[in-house]
């Protein structure tokens, strides 16, 4: 007899189990939901931790105002689906409020003001722990990013003072005002999500599979048109692709790629045969060779 | 990735198969780590393009001759600037055969607790060794740590063999200068491999410069070496982690003890004391979203419903009433220091945190320090400063469940916690 597991059912068993010590280690902890694959990941892993019992922290939703139509309607199905509580923080309230500006020029997003409405929604609702689904093989910063993480009261990062970690003895104590940035799927990889997503039988939104599309090409990246939010520059084209994206961002700042892959097993196909990552097609990251480790430390996800 | 695809279908059984091994990699920038982590990623064609031309064009702005594959493991901004890594950073690649994690250390001594931090989770460790210089100080440190954190497998990398023209003899001496020292360590399992990182030899593909050596590659090591009786699966050991209680009409008294499997196999069925009562009472069931189990394993996280009603909550733990772990308030520990700003205090009082259970301790005596690099014991010691390992004696405020670290790292092990800052200052290693 052979008491070993497989790769997936060893990282789904840590997962739980990081999941399981926030439950445990904090009071007040979310789970930040932004309608991605991985998010999606953490809620199915979430009913198994916690199963017969109802997952027992809120999604968190930072809601830019930009996303696609197809990801607030996968959200809203989900929530009742599980049977859990969805809160939403809005950018464009914090817009309105005057705490976040709105940025202006010829590449202006929403991205790094989510940062904003993230911690003023934490705040707010005095979550001490939040869970992202950020993993590390995503990107260089995050490949030294803690499972705990912790954050001080303004909610920065700080690279050079983190807790080491040992074992899986996660520890979460913190002073008031401070909070945690738990991420419970800090050692999966695109694939294994993908697999994940497959061996489980994970419903997604229909972004994610290939499907007719009005784009237009943008520094390289195949750009959604929108009557409000993308607009044509001059010399630009729009042209209906056959695309699927490969993340969820905002509608304006999320690259499609050019696929006739619209199932799971042939998402993986592509994914196992592709040779950019997946955020190659992100233009926040494009913007310096350090633009995450630049938003991390103020706060972002 | 494209390993796994063949005639243009992906290999979805071979990948819902593979196990997963978790190595440490020690060593300095010298030593060419950061190189033959590159050529790990590079030739199992774990590397993206866009990576690649990214660390083209960064070696190219650098003025650098060759693609510096070393480019590949540096994380953050005050790395890059310094040419160091001064961290763990995590790093996945996979082969057919196994998906690998990386935890990549840097090798200086002031960056042992970075290397303890690393070793703490690896089922393997590669120690790298410079063909030229022998056994050095640096890899007396790194093979104390990876027999102090138990990694159950070694493996020392003879590296740059380019740089001593293959040279077989001198491999040998080597060899016989680890083996010397080795007899005083406590590692079980010790393999050695002549390599050159930089130009590949005998990492993914067999070298045609070394024909003498005829053992396997580094890559064909790591995709084959025997992991699953890593976990100690004779000592029952549940620590309770999370109460699930649905508070649902449709499972009103249903009562489940949330937890990863420490040690040993649970079965329905099984009778299983509880600590710190003494209750015995039989599992009932193990639960799953997924269907009932049949058993449950390390490291599996798993619901326990067990027969008889008792009172249980987070940081009991769930044992076998013949085999219970030792239970007590003074405890013997190695322990090592990872605090740059304080210095453990000879009656100091700190936190701790060990399973699932949370208490404070005071530390009674400091037996001594050992140095990591010649692994003498130094007696006479009243305190242990950031990266010092040490025996100490501490007492808790309410008994623990453990045992020996060396029988079992899940219930051997502590972590020390400064009260004034919450900071993680001390890793412990439970002797008795």
């Amino acid at each position: 007899m052979s008491y070993s597991l497989t790769h997936l059912r060893e990282l789904e068993a840590e997962s739980i189990y990081v999941m399981r010590e926030v439950a445990a280690q904090f009071q007040k902890p979310a789970l930040l939901f932004s309608g991605g694959k991985d998010s999606i990941v953490m809620v199915y892993l979430a009913r198994k931790a916690f199963w017969p019992a109802k997952i027992p922290f809120p999604l968190v939703h930072i809601d830019t105002g930009h996303n696609f139509p197809e990801t607030m309607e996968y959200r809203d199905w989900l929530v009742k689906e599980m049977g859990a509580t969805l809160i939403v923080g809005s950018v464009e309230d914090s817009i309105n409020r005057g705490t976040a500006v709105e940025e202006r020029g010829l590449n202006a997003s929403r991205n790094a003001l989510q940062t904003v409405t993230l911690l003023e929604t934490i705040e707010s609702n005095k979550f001490d722990a939040c869970m992202g689904g950020a993993r590390r093989d995503e990107e260089k910063a995050r490949a030294k990013e803690r499972f705990f993480s912790h954050r001080d009261e303004f909610g920065q990062w700080d690279p050079k003072n983190q807790r080491p970690e040992l074992w899986n003895l996660f520890n979460g104590r913190k002073h008031i005002g401070e909070h945690f940035r738990v991420f419970p799927i800090s050692n999966w990889t695109e694939m294994d999500v993908w697999q994940y997503i497959y061996q489980e039988n994970i419903p997604l939104p229909r972004l994610y599979f290939a499907h007719d599309r009005e784009v237009i090409e943008r520094d390289g990246a195949f750009i959604s048109t929108h009557p409000e939010w993308v607009k044509l520059r001059p010399n630009e084209t729009a042209k209906t692709m056959h695309v699927r994206f490969r993340t969820c961002g905002d509608l304006p700042i999320t690259g499609a790629i050019e696929s006739d892959a619209d199932t799971v097993e042939k998402i993986i196909y592509e994914v196992a045969t592709t040779r950019v990552t997946e955020r190659g097609n992100r233009a926040d990251d494009k913007r310096s060779e350090t633009s995450m480790e630049d938003r991390k430390k103020a706060g972002y996800f | 990735m494209e390993h796994l695809v063949q005639d243009g279908k992906f290999d979805h059984h071979g990948y819902l198969n593979m196990e997963l091994l978790r190595f440490t990699t020690a060593g300095s920038v010298d030593d060419g780590k950061s190189t033959l982590i590159g050529r790990l990623l590079y030739d199992s064609k774990s590397i993206f393009q866009d990576q690649l031309e990214q660390i083209e064009q960064t070696s190219k702005n650098r003025g650098e001759e060759y693609v510096n594959l070393a480019l590949l493991t540096d994380g953050l901004r005050s790395e890059r600037e310094q040419g160091i890594t001064i961290d763990v950073a995590y790093r996945y690649f996979s082969t057919p055969k196994r998906k690998f994690i990386i935890a990549d250390t840097p090798g200086h001594i002031q960056y042992t607790r970075n290397m303890v931090t690393g070793a703490s989770t690896a089922n393997l460790a590669i120690i790298l060794v410079d063909a030229r210089n022998g056994v050095v100080e640096q890899t007396y440190r790194h093979s104390f740590i990876a027999s102090l954190l138990q990694i159950p497998h070694v493996v020392i990398c003879i590296n740059k063999m380019d740089l001593v023209d293959f040279s077989q003899e001198k491999y040998e001496e080597v060899v016989e200068q680890f083996r010397h020292f080795a007899s005083k360590l406590d590692v079980q399992d010790v393999r050695f491999i002549p390599i050159s990182a930089l130009l590949g030899d005998n990492v993914v593909d067999r070298s045609k410069n070394m024909p003498w050596y005829e053992g396997p590659t580094l890559m064909y090591t790591l995709e084959t070496v025997h992991i699953g009786s890593d976990h100690n699966l004779i000592d029952c050991r549940f620590p309770v982690q999370y109460v699930v209680r649905p508070m649902s009409n449709e499972y009103h008294d249903y009562r489940g003890y949330a937890g990863r499997v420490a040690g040993g196999v649970l079965k329905p069925g099984d009778e299983v004391m509880h600590l710190p009562s003494g209750i015995t009472t039989k599992i009932a069931e193990i639960k799953s979203l997924d269907g009932d189990l049949e058993e449950a394993y390390p490291p599996q996280s798993v619901t326990l419903i067990l027969e008889d009603d008792v009172d249980i909550s987070r940081g009991d733990m769930l044992v076998r009433e013949n085999n219970a772990p030792k239970t007590g308030q003074d405890i013997d520990i190695m322990l090592c220091w990872m605090d740059d700003k304080k210095s453990l205090q000879l009656n100091g009082k700190y936190a701790i945190k060990h399973t699932t259970r949370d208490a404070r301790c005071v530390v009674k005596e400091i037996l001594y320090k050992v140095d990591v690099n010649t692994l003498h014991r130094i007696q006479d010691v009243d305190s242990l400063a950031l990266n010092e390992i040490g025996r100490v004696k501490i007492r808790t405020t309410v008994p623990l469940f453990y045992d020996e670290y060396r029988r079992n790292r899940n219930t051997g092990s502590i972590i020390i916690i400064d009260e004034a800052t919450n900071t993680t200052v001390g890793a412990g290693m439970i002797i008795e």
